[in-house]
């Protein structure tokens, strides 16, 4: 089968590789229709990612046909179309009986901290990913979900990650009616946090990112105010005049380790890999909160530090949530969302690009050409 | 937990004001308390552990399911294997890991030159969606390159190497 193959830091390429076996009597064999590369994808193309191997395939963004199943597997069957959650999870222990599917305990060795995701890297569990023609899905009864009567496959690759975090954000923002809040980073997303964080009664939503062209699109999709912060002297200062001085009721976290507006924090988190990326948005969130406000965090670092302003989350008295998005929580309530039309989350995807071309794909993503803001990965055999 | 109240009966007031509305974790988590039983669930069945499986010090065991990828090889194999005697609390367990990534950036190199793959760096690095989307930024990126690479060069030759080709540069 064609897959993608990592082969240094920003470097990939299309290889053949033995079509995935089941391994363990609940897999189950997906083929794949559409694959996308998330934002966080990035961090691994770009190296900053521990323990991430030479030869891997990424790719936790993806949604097919089951092929093949364990002798386990009670709840799919062959040729059922499934959107399959980004994070593996067993459905029995501690965690996931608590709903934290991300969280899950018995399928990542290599990290307790992480969970297990598809094609992220062996910190997150060694899992080859869903940028190939096939994957292999461990835990087939409890993750995948089959596809609604009607959902058409980009909605569905949609709901795999970047629906239910951008939602997730929101929801863990505690956001009450009225409240100001204020999402830094206007990706994917960025975006989608934007966009959920109206259906929790938010009053004003504010994206803030330096890409005019997701500040246009963000403002078109999600309804919302965007400013460009290298227009400004100060992004906390400005958050601070246009919230009457008092700040954001809440901040939301939707870049993680890639984001630029701090030379010391771009040298040291993604230059020197000093820091486990670079904590900029995060920064920005704990300073333009309002005293006793949530900070949300849905942007993703590597697993070791960063410095960040922790003496202010003291004195602000400050609560920050976070988590990888509960996946399989969330999904009957989100494919409730997009079938009555709340959200449409395929006006994200801005490229179909096919597979073969994947290394092209990612540099496209990566650099942000040709204003890229959700490219979808198409198999050759989607269309058998 | 009747049994954990019995085990704080000592401390006057202990969970007096417990209330399980006010948690912060509320709705991510439908708290159960299950972790509170410990390690004790269910295990699901293990998957054949039938190629090396690195895992941290911080679990007493290899997860039911794992990732196979691939496992650890070569030199960077050795440096993984050292690095998983850490815990994911040390630096020792991470930096590691990002070198022994490097180092196997080489065998991948080596891997594909010892099977006849000369890898097309221009190629894997996506630069045709810069001569699509970006021709100008290509451009001074190749500029650049070739500047650091010529000065490299000549500072790689020896004086006699370098008067030579002055001299023959000047002569054309």
């Amino acid at each position: 089968m064609l897959a993608m193959n990592y082969r240094g830091p920003k470097r990939v390429r299309i290889d053949h590789k033995p079509i995935p076996e089941i391994l363990h009597p609940e897999d189950a064999i997906v083929r794949v229709i559409r694959s996308c590369i998330c934002g966080s994808d990035l961090h691994l193309y770009n190296g900053n990612v521990p323990d991430t191997r030479v030869g891997s395939t990424f790719g936790h963004e993806f949604v097919g046909i089951v092929e093949e199943i364990g002798e386990d597997v009670q709840k799919l069957k062959v040729g059922d179309k499934v959107i399959v959650p980004f994070n593996i999870s067993c459905g029995r222990c501690a965690f996931c009986k608590q709903e934290l599917y991300g969280n899950c305990h018995e399928a990542n060795s290599q990290a307790t901290a992480v969970g297990a995701i598809y094609g992220y890297s062996h910190t997150a569990g060694g899992y080859n990913g869903g940028q190939a023609e096939y994957v292999r899905v461990p835990y087939a009864d409890v993750g995948p979900t089959v596809l609604p009567e009607g959902m058409d496959w980009d909605d569905a690759v949609m709901l795999t990650d970047v629906v239910p975090t951008g939602y997730q954000a929101a929801e863990m923002a505690g956001i009450q009616k009225g409240d100001t809040v204020v999402v830094f980073g206007a990706g994917p997303i960025g975006i989608m946090a934007a966009k959920c964080s109206w259906l929790f009664g938010a009053g004003r939503v504010i994206v803030i990112d330096k890409e005019e062209y997701r500040l246009e699109f963000a403002r078109n999709y999600s309804q919302c105010e965007a400013y460009n912060f290298e227009e400004m002297d100060d992004p906390v200062v400005f958050i601070k005049k246009t919230t009457d001085w008092l700040g954001a009721d809440v901040c939301i976290d939707a870049v993680g380790a890639e984001a630029a507006g701090n030379v010391l924090q771009t040298i040291t988190g993604r230059k020197l890999l000093l820091q486990a990326g670079s904590a900029t948005a995060l920064h920005w969130a704990i300073n333009s909160v309002k005293k006793g406000g949530i900070v949300s965090i849905v942007g993703v670092y590597g697993p070791t530090d960063n410095l960040v302003p922790i003496g202010n989350v003291l004195n602000k008295g400050l609560t920050i949530r976070a988590n990888q998005a509960s996946v399989k929580r969330l999904l009957p309530r989100l494919i409730d969302h997009v079938q009555k039309g709340i959200i449409n989350p395929k006006l994200l995807i801005t490229h179909r690009v096919p597979l073969e071309e994947v290394a092209d794909a990612y540099r496209m993503f990566s650099e942000k050409l040709d204003n890229c803001i959700k490219p979808v990965l198409i198999p050759p055999s989607a269309n058998m | 937990m009747e049994e954990q109240a019995k085990d704080y009966s000592h401390i006057n007031g202990w969970g007096i004001d417990a209330d399980p509305k006010n948690d912060p974790t509320y709705p991510m988590k439908h708290r159960t308390n299950e972790e509170h039983k410990g390690y004790t669930w269910e295990r699901p069945p293990q998957q054949p552990i039938t190629m090396e499986v690195l895992h941290s010090i911080e679990r007493p065991n290899v997860s039911a399911v794992f990732g196979t990828a691939m496992p650890p090889s070569g030199l960077s194999g050795m440096i993984r294997r050292f690095a998983f005697k850490y815990s994911e609390n040390s630096y020792l367990h991470w930096l590691p890991l990002l070198v022994a990534d490097r180092v196997n950036v080489v065998e991948g190199l080596i891997e594909d030159v010892a099977g006849g793959k000369v890898p097309n760096i221009f190629s894997e690095k996506g630069y045709s969606a810069d001569w699509d989307h970006n021709r100008s930024g290509l451009a001074v990126r190749a500029a650049v390159g070739a500047a650091v690479v010529g000065a490299i060069v000549l500072m790689c030759a020896g004086e006699k190497n370098r008067k030579k080709w002055f001299y023959q540069l000047m002569d054309r």
